[in-house]
Formats: structure tokens, C-alpha cells, sequence
């Protein structure tokens, strides 16, 4: 729905909620990056202003639910109008839930850069936190310009990144055994990878909601499922 | 506390009680519709939307025969109430309208009392024939009209006296007082406050208990929130006709999209 409505204060209120979700994705996407940079380079400082940052995002997502309760009483939006601002809404949960995670990343850094590295998993973080933040930033452009098709390569994209935990996962549990000195950072590495895993599943969210905004239904929950951990240690790694 | 049940405006699947076939109506030479099919379920409300000019009440008052009124208004095609075509010759008009009960734009109360305005039609038809029946029947109407505690000490009082929102409601009792099996309501609340307005919109919902209701309203909320099932006119054509959450939350048409949303085009 590209045209014009005849009220045009109605279509200013539009771009400026989707205008307020792009900021906060912008937000939401450096949070990340930071956390994880912080997170490589063992950078206190780096990773307090991540979580001072976060402030930033729980704004926006109060201003963006006020906005929409505000056009909602006022505009009485239908059809398309109206999923745009219930996905708006939607969509502002999952980045403000995607803010947190960001955040938690921080605060485990503060740990972590106190302990021994584990070799390997940092990079392996970084690959899994890379490939999240462009999920991430694809679906938000597939939710701009409106385009179902490349939400649905957004959602496909989840079982990589779930497949890369379940590597991560199994990794750490091989550190955990071979030394039980590892466990505390083992714990930590493996909250972090559990928060990117989720992040991708918000990202999987938002392109979801993007499908719902330009066809009006739910996609099928037909998605292929790769986190395989919650039924029990894979491959016999643990006994 | 709180039981999980299907939302009001969930549709049942109820029978037919207007079936419409390849209506098409002409003004002299000017169509104003054209080929419209549509069935109007039984206890059911029904809203017809569209913009102005596009054949919304023209359409609706071909259901109870008001085009008759109008010389060089000529209806083809099949209306069907119950299955029997309403247009058929032995067909009597004054018995279809007390069937198919209407209540128009402005309220046009009778120059009477107010008693009377509401008897009328029980007497003519000879539905009530006793004082007590036709007492019963006018409090009752009035009633569900939601206009019988404003009125009832002043029931002798010409029915032209009353305010505007009082005289359409007036004019409902008067519709419902015959006992219609249908109910062509055509912009009832255009000139009503909005606790007039959502007094009648609690007798329609009352209503449909009992009988269909079909209305033209220029309000989209008011097309949200009464009916069930809805359907968009243009230009003389029945775009589309469905569920009313449908038509408010995923329509099909573009073109009712974009009206219902306020869009150019």
C-alpha cells in the first residue's frame, strides 16, 4: 500500500513510528556489535557503555508503545494501516528483548575478562554474533521495503545460527570436562551463545511479522528446528 | 472468572434469508447497479459501506421494493426472500415492507401522537386488535427502542415533538412494532449523538436475535462494530462481501483497502 491517505497527518504518524523502529533497530544492532567487540577485546569500558546504552532502547520502546496506544484511540487504523501498527508494536518487543541480551553479553564480559580464554569460542561467538546481527538488519530492511520474500531468507537463515550453537554447546561442554577449572567461563561463553541463539529466533520474529504485514497471516510454524540441546548432550558428549 | 468463547462478531453459519441473483437496477439509462449476487444470512447484520453515489441504498431499498416509488427506476434480475421472489405479480409491496421493515436517514415520524405513530402499523396489518394488545405492543416496541422511559408519561404528545435522536428511535419502534423478518436500516444514526448513536447500536445487536438486519452506514467504525458480515459497493459493483473481520483486517480488494483505510484512489 504505497498510496497516500487523504488525511496526511495519518501517513506522518505512519513513518514516524516506523521511523522510531529503525532507530531502535540501529540501536539494537550496535549493542550488539559492542557487546561482542567488547566481549573479543576484553574491553571494560566498552562493554559498561553497552549496558548504559541499553536505556536507550527500553526508551524508544516505551515512546514507540505510547505512540501506537496514541494512533491507535486517535486513528482507529484498519486493514493494512493496522497491522503496520501492530507489527510496530510487535517488532519493538522483540528489539527491546534483543537490547537485553546485548546487555546480559556485557555484563558476563565483566567476568569473563578476569578469567582464562577458552580457546576458540570467542571467535566462534563472534562468526554466530555476525551472522544474528545481519538477520537482524536484513529484517528490518525486508520489513521497510515491504518485501515477504526476503523475510522468509531471514527466517530460513535461524537454523544456521542454531546449528552454530549447537556446535558452540557441545565444544564447551568438551572444556567443562577436560578441566573443571573452565566451568565458571564455560558457564558464562555458554549463557552468551544461548543470548545470540535467542536474539536469532527475535530476528526470526520480526521477519515473521514482516510476512504478516504484506500477506495479513502468520507464516506456518513449518520452520526447520536445529537447537537440539534441550534433549539432552548431543552425541554422546556427555555420558 | 472469565470463560474462553468465540467473539461476538464470530459468524454462524446460519440460512440464507435474502438471496440476490444478477441484480442489476436502472435510473432511465444510467445503471446504478450492476450484477450484484449477494445472500443475506438470517440473524445476521449485515452493513453495506462504500462511498457516496455508489449504489449502497439503492441496492438496499430493491429488498423491500422502494425503487417501486420511483418511475424510472426498473430492477432486473432475482431477489429472492425466503426462496419466493419478492418482485413476482402477485406479490403484494404493502405486505413485503411489513416484512421487510425499513428506518431511513432522517427520522419521518408520522404527524401524530407518538402512540400512534407506534400502533399504526399492528393496526393496519391487524396484528394487534384489542386496546391491551395494541398497548402491549407499543410499549414493547418502545422498548426495544430504548425510547420508553423518555416517553411513556407523554405518550398522547405529537411524535414530531421529539428531539432528533428521540424521533429516530421513534421511527425503529414503529419498524420493529410489525414484526419484520428483516430490517433495512439506511444510515440510522447520521444524525444522532453518540449516546443516541450506541443506543441504536445495542437495539441492532438486540435485534439480530430475532431477525436480519441490513445497514448502510457511512462510518466505518460503526460497520466494524455492528455487523458480521460486510460488503463494499463501487461504482455500482459489489466489490467484495465478507466476514467483517476480514474486510477491517485482511481485505482482499485494493479498493477496499483503500477506501476503508482513507486513501486516495
Amino acid at each position: 500500500m504505497t498510496s497516500q491517505h487523504i488525511v496526511s497527518s495519518f501517513d506522518r504518524d505512519l513513518e514516524a513510528l516506523q521511523a522510531m523502529i529503525m532507530k531502535m533497530g540501529g540501536q539494537v544492532e550496535m549493542a550488539t556489535t559492542n557487546a561482542i567487540k567488547a566481549l573479543e577485546t576484553r574491553d571494560l569500558e566498552l562493554s559498561q557503555q553497552v549496558r548504559r546504552d541499553d536505556k536507550i532502547i527500553d526508551g524508544l520502546d516505551e515512546d514507540i508503545k505510547s505512540e501506537t496506544a496514541r494512533v491507535l484511540a486517535l486513528r482507529a487504523p484498519t486493514a493494512g494501516d493496522l497491522r503496520t501498527v501492530l507489527s510496530v508494536m510487535t517488532i519493538s518487543s522483540h528489539l527491546e528483548r534483543c537490547g537485553d541480551y546485548a546487555k546480559n553479553i556485557a555484563k558476563r564480559t565483566t567476568v569473563l575478562v578476569e578469567m582464562t580464554t577458552i580457546s576458540g569460542t570467542v571467535p566462534a561467538l563472534r562468526r554466530m554474533a555476525r551472522m544474528v546481527e545481519r538477520m537482524l538488519a536484513d529484517a528490518l530492511d525486508a520489513y521497510i521495503q515491504r518485501d515477504a520474500d526476503k523475510a522468509d531468507d531471514v527466517r530460513d537463515r535461524d537454523l544456521e545460527v542454531d546449528q552454530m550453537y549447537n556446535t558452540l554447546f557441545r565444544s564447551l561442554l568438551t572444556h567443562m570436562m577436560e578441566d573443571p577449572r573452565n566451568i565458571t567461563a564455560c558457564m558464562h561463553l555458554h549463557f552468551i551463545a544461548k543470548n545470540i541463539e535467542r536474539m536469532g529466533d527475535h530476528a526470526t520474529s520480526i521477519a515473521e511479522q514482516t510476512i504478516y504485514l504484506v500477506t495479513g497471516e502468520l507464516p506456518d510454524e513449518d520452520r526447520p528446528k536445529g537447537d537440539m540441546t534441550a534433549y539432552g548432550a548431543p552425541d554422546g558428549d556427555a555420558k | 472468572m472469565f470463560d474462553v468463547q468465540k467473539p461476538e462478531t464470530a459468524v454462524d453459519q446460519t440460512a440464507i434469508k435474502i438471496a440476490a441473483r444478477n441484480v442489476q437496477v436502472f435510473y432511465g439509462n444510467t445503471q446504478a447497479i450492476k450484477d450484484v449476487d449477494v445472500d443475506i444470512q438470517d440473524k445476521t447484520v449485515t452493513s453495506f459501506i462504500g462511498p457516496s453515489g455508489c449504489g449502497k441504498s439503492t441496492f438496499l431499498r430493491c429488498l423491500n421494493r422502494m425503487n417501486d416509488t420511483i418511475d424510472s427506476c426498473r430492477v432486473e434480475g432475482e431477489i429472492l426472500l425466503d426462496g419466493q421472489d419478492i418482485y413476482a405479480p402477485r406479490v403484494d409491496p404493502v405486505q413485503l415492507r411489513a416484512r421487510v421493515g425499513m428506518v431511513f436517514q432522517k427520522p419521518n415520524p408520522f404527524p401524530k401522537s407518538i402512540y400512534d405513530n407506534v400502533a399504526y402499523g399492528p393496526r393496519i396489518h391487524g396484528m394487534a386488535r384489542t386496546k391491551d394488545e395494541i398497548d402491549e405492543v407499543v410499549e414493547k416496541s418502545l422498548r426495544r427502542a430504548a425510547l420508553w422511559d423518555e416517553v411513556k408519561d407523554r405518550l398522547d404528545t405529537p411524535g414530531t415533538g421529539l428531539s432528533g435522536g428521540q424521533q429516530q428511535r421513534l421511527c425503529i419502534a414503529r419498524a420493529v412494532a410489525t414484526r419484520p423478518e428483516v430490517l433495512l436500516m439506511d444510515e440510522p444514526c447520521s444524525a444522532l449523538d453518540p449516546i443516541a448513536t450506541a443506543q441504536v447500536e445495542e437495539l441492532i445487536d438486540e435485534l439480530k436475535q430475532r431477525f436480519s438486519v441490513v445497514i448502510v452506514t457511512h462510518s466505518m467504525q460503526q460497520a466494524a462494530r455492528v455487523s458480521q458480515k460486510t460488503a463494499f459497493f463501487h461504482l455500482g459493483n459489489l466489490v467484495e462481501y465478507g466476514d467483517t473481520n476480514t474486510i477491517f483486517t485482511n481485505p482482499q480488494d485494493h479498493r477496499t483497502e483503500s477506501y476503508i483505510t482513507g486513501r486516495i484512489g
